[in-house]
C-alpha cells in the first residue's frame, strides 16, 4: 500500500501549531487531527508543547493539556504514522525524552540555537539508545554563516543524529540562503538533510522547494499553516506541488486537503495569514513564537508590536528569550514617555 | 584579627577568579593553589603572587594538609566526588563550586546560617545563586505556589562541563527553587545567547503566589531588601526594572555584571558563583574562629 516516498514530510501543526493557539490543544483535537493525518499517510507527526517537551511554562505559555496525554492520544490513533517529539536542551531534559519514548514516540528532534549544537550530545545519544530516530534541529539558521552551520551540523552528526535540519525559525531566510546552506550540508555531511520553514516572508514554499532541489529529503509542513508567526510551509499545498513536480510524498492529496479544511480550519481562532507583525518577524529575523507574546505586550503598553520585534532583532535575541519581549517593550515605552515629557 | 587559611583546588577560570577575590578578604588567607597543569595560567599567576603551588592535584595537598582548613573545589562534578571523600578524611571543610551537589545546597542570604557546622557545602548553579534569593524573598512575604526562572547567559561564559550536561542545570536549579527558595513547585530554564559583544547574565523570575496571602507592598519591599543583601557580596547584581505584579503573578528581571577580576564582566554567571563561594567561606571562617577563641 505504501508507495516509495522521495521526500518524508513531518507534520508540525500539533507542535509548532501549538504556538498559534497559545498551547490550548485538547486530547480530542489532537486525536482527531492525528487520526486523519494517519489516514492520509503522513509519515511523521510532531506532538509537544510549541517549545518542545517541558515547554509548558509562564515564560512560553502554560499548556492546557499535559503534553504527555496529547502524545499518548496521538500514538493511540495512528496505525502507520510515527509520532515525533521536539526537545530543546535547557528546557526539556532526558527525563521527559524517556517518558515520551515510553509512550511510543519514535522520533526525537533535538533543537538548539544554530551555534550551540554541543548541548545536544546527551539527548541525541539517549534518543539513539532508546531506539528512536534522532534529528538535530539547528534553529535560527539565518543567524550563522554557512561554515558555522556546517560545523555545528557535523557535531550533531558525530553525536549520532540520523538527520540534521536547517531550521528557519524566524522565516527570515531567502531562497539563495537556503540553497547555499543545504548545498553545503549535503557536501560535508553523510546523513539526510531537512528543512523547516516559516512563512513570514511568504517564502516557506519557495524555500522548501529550493531545499529539495539541493538534496534535502525531509521537509516540515503544517496543515493550514498552523504554526508560529505566519505558520510553516502549508502541508496540503506542499503535497500538491510536489505531486506536480513528480516527487512522491506518499501522502493522499484529497485526504490531507479534507482534514485541513474540515478538521483544522474550523478549530483556528483566526486564519493563519501574513500580518504586518508576522511579516516583521521575518524581516527582522526574530523567532516566530515571539509573535503573540509581542502583540500582547504591545497592546498592554500601548506601543507598536513591530517596534518591539525590530528592537529584538537588533539585539540578536535567540529562541526561548520570550522574557526579553516585555523587558524591551517597557524600555520602548519609557523612552517614548521621556521624549513626550 | 587572625585569618583562616584556605586553598583553591582547580586552576581554571573559576579557580583563578577566586584567587583574585580572596586577595581582598579580611578573614581568609589564601595559601595554596592546587592544579594539575603547571603551565596553566592560574598556577603561573599563583606562583608569581607567591602562593604555594601544587601541580600534582589533590594528592599533593593531602601530603601537606596543614596548608588550609577550607578548600574551594573548582574542578568538575566527577572529580569532586573523589575529592570530597579524601578531604573529608582529613577533616577539611569543602566549598564545592561544581554541580556535584554532594553536600548541603547553600544560597548565602537564605540558608547559610543553618549550615555552619557542615563539612561539605554546594553552591547549586549560577542561575540558582541569582534567582533563589528572589524566590525566597517573595515567599517570605506571600506564599509561593510556583516559581519559574529563566537564566540567559553569554555562550562564551558557558563552559564545556555545563554544555555537556545541561540537564544538570535545570534539574539542580529547580530543586533549589523548591528546597531553599520555598516554592511548592519550581522550574528552571537556561538559554545560551551567542551575541557579540557577549551579553550580561540575565535572569527572570516568575512566581505565582497564593492569592489569599498576596501582599504587594510587602513583596516589593522584600525583593528590594534581598537585592541589597546580595549586592553586599555580588556588587554587579541588580534589578533591571521594578518588579511587575499582575494578579497573583510576580515577575522580576535581574542582571548580573561580573566584577571583572579574572573573568570578563559579561560572565556574571561565573562571578556570582565565585563571589558566593567567598561569602560562604567568610561566614564559615568567622564561625570557626569564634569557636577557637
Amino acid at each position: 500500500m505504501t508507495k516509495k516516498r522521495n521526500i518524508l514530510i513531518t507534520e508540525v501543526a500539533l507542535r509548532d501549531g501549538s504556538h498559534a493557539i497559545a498551547h490550548q490543544y485538547t486530547v480530542d483535537q489532537v486525536a482527531n487531527i492525528a487520526k486523519a493525518l494517519d489516514e492520509a499517510h503522513v509519515p511523521y507527526i510532531e506532538v509537544a508543547h510549541g517549545d518542545g517537551l517541558a515547554g509548558s511554562s509562564l515564560q512560553y505559555g502554560l499548556s492546557r493539556t499535559d503534553e504527555f496525554k496529547l502524545i499518548e492520544a496521538a500514538v493511540s490513533v495512528c496505525e502507520q504514522t510515527k509520532i515525533a517529539v521536539l526537545l530543546l536542551p535547557g528546557i526539556g531534559t532526558i527525563k521527559e525524552l524517556k517518558q515520551a519514548a515510553d509512550l511510543g514516540a519514535k522520533m526525537a528532534r533535538i533543537a538548539t540555537h544554530v551555534t550551540e549544537a554541543d548541548v545536544s550530545a546527551q539527548h541525541i545519544g539517549l534518543a539513539k539508545e532508546l531506539g528512536m530516530e534522532a534529528v538535530g534541529f539547528l534553529m535560527m539558521s539565518h543567524m550563522a554563516p554557512v561554515e558555522k552551520l556546517v560545523e555545528q551540523a557535523k557535531l550533531m552528526e558525530s553525536y549520532g543524529a540520523d538527520v540534521v535540519y536547517v531550521v528557519d525559525s524566524a522565516g527570515a531566510l531567502l531562497p539563495y540562503e537556503v540553497r547555499e546552506r543545504v548545498r553545503a550540508l549535503k557536501q560535508y555531511l553523510g546523513i539526510e538533510i531537512g528543512f523547516h520553514g516559516h512563512n513570514n516572508l511568504s517564502l516557506a514554499m519557495a524555500n522548501s522547494l529550493v531545499a529539495i532541489e539541493e538534496g534535502a529529503t525531509r521537509i516540515d509542513g503544517s496543515v493550514r499553516c498552523l504554526g508560529a508567526g505566519a505558520g510553516n510551509t502549508q502541508t496540503e499545498v506542499l503535497v500538491a506541488v510536489l505531486d506536480r513536480l513528480g516527487i512522491e510524498t506518499g501522502i493522499d492529496l484529497y485526504k490531507i486537503m479534507d482534514l485541513a479544511e474540515e478538521i483544522v480550519a474550523p478549530m483556528l481562532p483566526a486564519p493563519q495569514e501574513i500580518t504586518r507583525d508576522s511579516l516583521v518577524l521575518g524581516y527582522a529575523g526574530v523567532y516566530s513564537s515571539f509573535y503573540l507574546h509581542a502583540q500582547r505586550a504591545a497592546k498592554k503598553l500601548g506601543i507598536d508590536a513591530r517596534d518591539i520585534l525590530i528592537e529584538l532583532g537588533k539585539r540578536k535575541v535567540v529562541g526561548g528569550q520570550e522574557d526579553m519581549i516585555i523587558d524591551v517593550a517597557m524600555e520602548i515605552k519609557k523612552k517614548r514617555e521621556a521624549v513626550t515629557r | 584579627m587572625s585569618k583562616l587559611k584556605v586553598a583553591i583546588l582547580g586552576s581554571g577560570n573559576i579557580g583563578t577568579d577566586l584567587m583574585m577575590k580572596l586577595e581582598r578578604s579580611n578573614i581568609l588567607q589564601l595559601t595554596t593553589m592546587i592544579g594539575i597543569d603547571p603551565e596553566s595560567d592560574g598556577l603561573r599567576r599563583a606562583k608569581e603572587k607567591g602562593y604555594e603551588v601544587i601541580d600534582v592535584g589533590i594528592k599533593g595537598f593531602l601530603e601537606k594538609p596543614e596548608l588550609a582548613e577550607i578548600v574551594f573545589d573548582a574542578t568538575s562534578a566527577k572529580a569532586h566526588l573523589h575529592h570530597a571523600k579524601l578531604l573529608k578524611e582529613k577533616g577539611k571543610t569543602v566549598i564545592d563550586l561544581t554541580p556535584a551537589a554532594v553536600g548541603a545546597l547553600i544560597v548565602p542570604p537564605v540558608n547559610l546560617g543553618e549550615h555552619l557546622e557542615e563539612k561539605n557545602v554546594n553552591l547549586i548553579t549560577c542561575g540558582g545563586q541569582a534567582t533563589i534569593p528572589i524566590v525566597h524573598a517573595i515567599n517570605r512575604a506571600s506564599r509561593v505556589e510556583y516559581a519559574e526562572i529563566v537564566a540567559t547567559i553569554a555562550s562564551k561564559s558557558a563552559g564545556l562541563g555545563t554544555r555537556a550536561n545541561i540537564d544538570e542545570f535545570t534539574q539542580t536549579t529547580s530543586k533549589g527553587i523548591e528546597v531553599i527558595g520555598g516554592a511548592k513547585k519550581g522550574k528552571a530554564i537556561i538559554i545560551l545567547n551567542p551575541a557579540e559583544p557577549p551579553i550580561l547574565m540575565r535572569n527572570t523570575v516568575y512566581a505565582l503566589v497564593d492569592e489569599k496571602t498576596m501582599n504587594e507592598t510587602a513583596i516589593i519591599q522584600s525583593i528590594q531588601d534581598m537585592v541589597a543583601t546580595v549586592q553586599s557580596y555580588v556588587p554587579g547584581y541588580r534589578l533591571r526594572t521594578e518588579p511587575i505584579i499582575d494578579g497573583n503573578k510576580v515577575t522580576v528581571f535581574l542582571e548580573v555584571e561580573g566584577a571583572g577580576d579574572y573573568l570578563p564582566k559579561y560572565s556574571g554567571n561565573l562571578d556570582i558563583m565565585t563571589a558566593a563561594a567567598v561569602k560562604v567561606a567568610e561566614e564559615f571562617a568567622k564561625h570557626m574562629l569564634a569557636k577557637t577563641v
